[in-house]
């Protein structure tokens, strides 16, 4: 539902993935949220608060090896809660795990995932977005 | 005159000119964000269900004063204004006000439904859909507020969080005035395929 329209936050793999087939590897995201805005982490503090999340598309050569890793969050205050939330804000790193299964094809290829997120600044609220994220990589 | 000396009289004079604004007396009060009648457009109809699953139709509230709530269950600002709503209901419902609220959680009564019954919240309840937001301008932040007088026109749009006296200075300020005679509900009505709840 809603028109994508406007995103608060941007996310780039910083670098490309070399990985060798039947190794796993790390894939860094730098993600960025507009100043002024946050989004809630990976583990909000209310059940109702829609957390930060990364999925896969399938059918690329590399599969996920774990969940993502994300950084500790931020537990701030806002004029409209009572209690302080658990964001993230500004600039930060998502660590992605994957691994080239032993039969890969060897060559490059980009793997395709989504990170949805929900944004608020201090007196509004945004319906929940995704961007898309993108690690070229090259299995060896 | 020196430069340094200029310099001063200049902010001296910028300041107090800022004191003067501020203080003012005549500077307008908060419930004049009321628009004049002759700006007021017709609220759009629409037709959505409530948590009971009967149709609600803005049309059916032809005469009252509406506040008129987009809102989510993942919005805090949201969850400050609520109760206030809640209170307003009660205080006014008797003199022809009431408040319908649109949740526009993508996940639907799902998620809506927990969360009405948790708060208790005491008005009509629908979710609403791409085709409610369009018809009100596409609403992107929440909550977004809309008060419509008693003739079905938007008298006024808060955006965000805003005061609670502010809003409920200007239902006062709506109840105070009677529908106009010929002014019917002025409300669009579109055909029900395009607004259809989901």
């Amino acid at each position: 539902m809603w028109a994508q329209g406007n995103q608060y936050l941007t996310a780039e793999a910083s670098q490309k993935l070399v990985v060798k087939r039947g190794a796993s590897a790390e894939a860094k995201i730098a993600v960025s949220v507009q100043p002024g805005f946050h989004v809630n982490s990976n583990t909000p503090s209310d059940p109702y608060l829609i957390p930060l999340k990364l999925t896969w598309a399938p059918g690329g050569a590399l599969e996920a090896a774990g969940p993502p890793v994300f950084p500790k969050p931020q537990m701030e205050k806002y004029e409209f809660s009572d209690k302080p939330l658990s964001v993230f804000t500004g600039d930060f790193d998502l660590i992605a795990k994957l691994k080239a299964p032993a039969g890969a094809s060897q060559g490059p290829g980009i793997m395709l995932g989504k990170l949805r997120y929900q944004a608020c600044n201090n007196n509004s609220c945004f319906p929940p977005k995704t961007v898309e994220v993108r690690i070229s990589y090259q299995i060896q | 005159m020196s430069a340094l000396r200029m310099g001063s009289v200049l902010a001296t004079g910028l300041l107090l000119g800022c004191v003067a604004y501020w203080s003012w007396p005549a500077r307008p009060a908060k419930a004049a964000s009321l628009k004049p009648d002759g700006e007021r457009h017709a609220a759009p109809d629409f037709v959505l269900k409530d948590a009971d699953g009967k149709t609600v139709r803005l049309s059916d509230y032809k005469g009252k004063v509406v506040l008129l709530d987009f809102w989510a269950t993942y919005c805090g600002p949201c969850k400050i204004e609520i109760p206030w709503f809640m209170d307003f209901e009660r205080k006014h419902k008797d003199q022809g006000f009431s408040v319908l609220g649109v949740s526009m959680d993508d996940d639907g009564w799902d998620a809506v439904k927990p969360f009405v019954n948790d708060v208790g919240i005491n008005y009509r309840v629908m979710v609403g859909n791409d085709s409610t937001a369009e018809m009100y301008g596409g609403i992107d932040a929440l909550p977004t507020t809309f008060l419509i007088d008693r003739d079905g026109k938007i008298a006024a749009v808060h955006v965000g969080l805003t005061s609670k006296s502010e809003i409920e200075n200007a239902i006062e300020q709506l109840l105070q005035k009677p529908a106009h005679p010929a002014g019917g509900s002025g409300r669009v009505s579109l055909p029900a395929e395009l607004v259809g709840a989901r």
